[in-house]
């Protein structure tokens, strides 16, 4: 598909950065004119496109090009494999609403009405003194974004297909090359203003478990936690085993969680936790204070401390230069997961046991052993020991850059863009994406791969609201949509909870 | 909540006066005693209003202190609702230093300032939200 893909797409406008409408209308591509496009698809994109229907924007007037049917799915996805099925609760808190800018009613607001019990309200009320935050259960939160879609027309905007690339357009705006999934003549659209929220491009895994992998064709008994690992648990269902699980952010403590309730369940598991940085106590950090930390784990509710999302943290962010930046998401974010009873309590009930065992080093050799599993060795602070597995499970989160992305990988080389000291896009406190612009035009980045920026919790539902209430207010200095003032606002949300269209 | 200094006193400003105001304007009534006239009722409620919004913003730098000591940079919802407490009787000392004989009920004063407490508190917690969209992600600023 690709070959014919080139040969449509002629090898001149490709090698050219910059096209005019005489290239395009020459090449013989169908071409759409359209104000807006919005690439992904996911639910970047639909914070996005949710804010612009509300800013009185039509869905004539917006282009959704994804790959996923629903914004959610790629997210479900990944949050099953990562072990966090629908029943279970997210690491978000009860205002990081997804399917309102509003936050109100919150999550937990709303699982108190449906449930008719104020169990939610009474956690929210004293949260995080006598009681952990509250988090939503995966469904309610995919439940809300299923009726918000619906209301708001998502399916009169949404084209599925894949995104090859996006030019500049010498006249202003862009060129957005799209093959649609259904069938396989390319489409351009001609637009002004391009948003991207293409999320993370794949999964990478720690370099020595790649070539593991690669060198002895292993492909079911290494796994990275955010690949469908599902037959890992499913042997030790069967039978005895022992996994060592890499990692101790977020992702490893769901990972642990699952194996150590498998075993408290009766079944013979002994879990190998092995840590790059162990972390025995309080992290002081040189701008930020100090982060609760024991066990190996640094813990802090969220990704990021809570006034990174709209407090002080977030305009200490804001002011700084870009390496101050970088110093101070490092301090505050990185790696940590949520200090919740039931998995601190649960890690000591089992070390106590013997079922869960630490591990502190650097990993030297990774080979499989006859009848032993897979070998892994390890240069710890007492010197070298050698541990044996039947499954290792890469828990060390989803860290690719946009170097993985082809599309993003095109719009740094051609379109303007750069890149920032994490290696993801540069985007500016309006997310848009610097060195992109075409005069009237602007493209515009939310997500994963704005992480390194002006703001901080980019990966989060509630950094997903605010990147799209930047960008639709820039959009409406700009001409596009309206900026919503407190009685639109208010009339938008009489609208939204009576499940009016906006 | 994770208020910026600025936008916590913005917020004390605007919500107290405003929100406490028209709350005091409608619960004045229902409140005082049956032998006092209205007119020296609202004179005592309003003072305490200003009392609260004013007096407020010295209580804002001092939780705006104590929540640097948090990792997290923020003000659980509980820390909003009892700190009502503490200023309860600092106003309850302004309003006697302010009033001088016009001494305010007891039972008025203290249905007044924990209603308007708590009234105030629930907008700031959700439905100023409605009106103002950017308002949490400005730690609490309007402008």
């Amino acid at each position: 598909m690709s070959g014919q893909f080139v040969d449509q797409l002629r090898q001149d406008m490709i090698d050219q950065a910059v096209w005019n409408d005489q290239l395009v209308q020459q090449s013989g591509i169908q071409l759409i004119d359209t104000p807006f496009v919005t690439v992904g698809g996911g639910i970047g994109s639909f914070t996005v496109v949710d804010y612009l229907r509300l800013a009185g924007v039509h869905t004539s007037q917006i282009t959704v090009l994804g790959n996923q049917d629903k914004p959610y799915a790629t997210y479900k996805a990944l949050a099953n494999n990562s072990q966090i099925p629908d029943y279970e609760r997210l690491r978000s808190d009860a205002g990081s609403v997804l399917d309102s800018p509003w936050g109100f009613p919150s999550y937990a607001f709303r699982e108190a009405a449906a449930t008719k019990k104020l169990g939610p309200l009474w956690t929210v009320l004293t949260e995080p003194i006598f009681s952990e935050y509250y988090t939503p259960q995966a469904a309610q939160v995919y439940q809300s974004v299923e009726r918000e879609i619906a209301r708001i027309g998502w399916y009169e905007m949404l084209k599925l297909g894949q995104v090859r690339m996006i030019r500049r357009r010498a006249e202003g705006g862009y060129f957005v090359v799209f093959t649609p999934k259904d069938h396989n003549a390319r489409i351009i659209y001609r637009t002004r203003f391009v948003h991207v929220a293409v999320g993370y491009p794949g999964i990478k895994m720690l370099q020595d478990l790649q070539e593991y992998k690669v060198k002895h064709k292993d492909l079911s008994r290494v796994v990275n936690a955010y690949e469908d690992h599902s037959q890992i648990y499913s042997a030790l269902a069967q039978r005895p085993g022992r996994v060592l699980v890499r990692g101790s952010g977020i992702v490893a403590s769901r990972v642990l969680q699952r194996l150590l309730d498998q075993h408290e369940s009766g079944r013979p598991i002994q879990v190998l936790h092995l840590f790059r940085n162990y972390v025995a106590g309080p992290q002081k950090t040189p701008s930020a204070g100090t982060r609760t930390g024991k066990n190996g784990f640094a813990y802090q509710a969220f990704n990021y401390p809570k006034a990174a999302w709209g407090g002080q943290l977030k305009d200490q962010l804001l002011n700084l230069h870009e390496q101050g930046r970088a110093d101070l998401i490092r301090q505050t974010g990185g790696t940590n997961t949520a200090p919740r009873a039931s998995w601190t309590d649960q890690l000591h009930r089992c070390q106590q046991q013997g079922s869960y065992v630490q591990l502190i080093g650097q990993v030297k050799d990774i080979h499989p052993v006859e009848g032993q599993g897979i070998r892994t060795v390890v240069e710890g602070p007492n010197g070298q020991i050698s541990v044996d597995a039947d499954f290792i499970i890469d828990a060390t989160g989803l860290e690719a850059g946009v170097d993985r992305d082809r599309l993003l990988t095109d719009l740094i080389n051609s379109g303007g863009a750069r890149k920032n000291t994490f290696g993801r896009l540069q985007v500016t406190p309006n997310f848009e994406v610097e060195g992109a612009g075409t005069g009237v035009g602007k493209v515009y980045a939310s997500g994963a791969m704005t992480l390194g920026g002006p703001y901080a919790p980019v990966d989060s539902f509630l950094g997903l609201q605010y990147a799209a209430q930047q960008i639709v207010d820039d959009l409406a200095a700009n001409g596009f949509g309206q900026r919503m003032g407190p009685l639109r606002s208010m009339s938008q949300w009489f609208k939204w909870l009576r499940n009016q269209q906006p | 909540m994770t208020p910026t200094l600025w936008g916590r006193i913005q917020s004390r400003l605007l919500l107290v006066l405003i929100v406490g105001g028209t709350w005091t304007l409608l619960v004045t009534p229902f409140i005082k005693p049956f032998s006092a006239s209205i007119s020296s009722a609202y004179f005592l409620t309003f003072v305490a209003v200003l009392i609260v919004t004013f007096v407020g913003v010295i209580w804002e730098l001092i939780y705006h202190g104590l929540q640097q000591t948090r990792w997290e940079k923020d003000w659980p919802t509980l820390f909003g609702l009892l700190t009502g407490i503490p200023e309860f009787f600092t106003t309850a000392f302004w309003l006697a230093v302010m009033t001088g004989d016009r001494v305010i009920p007891p039972l008025t004063f203290f249905l007044h300032f924990f209603s308007t407490w708590i009234v105030v508190w629930l907008f700031a917690n959700g439905p100023i939200r409605i009106l103002f969209p950017r308002w949490r992600f400005n730690g609490g600023r309007f402008t």
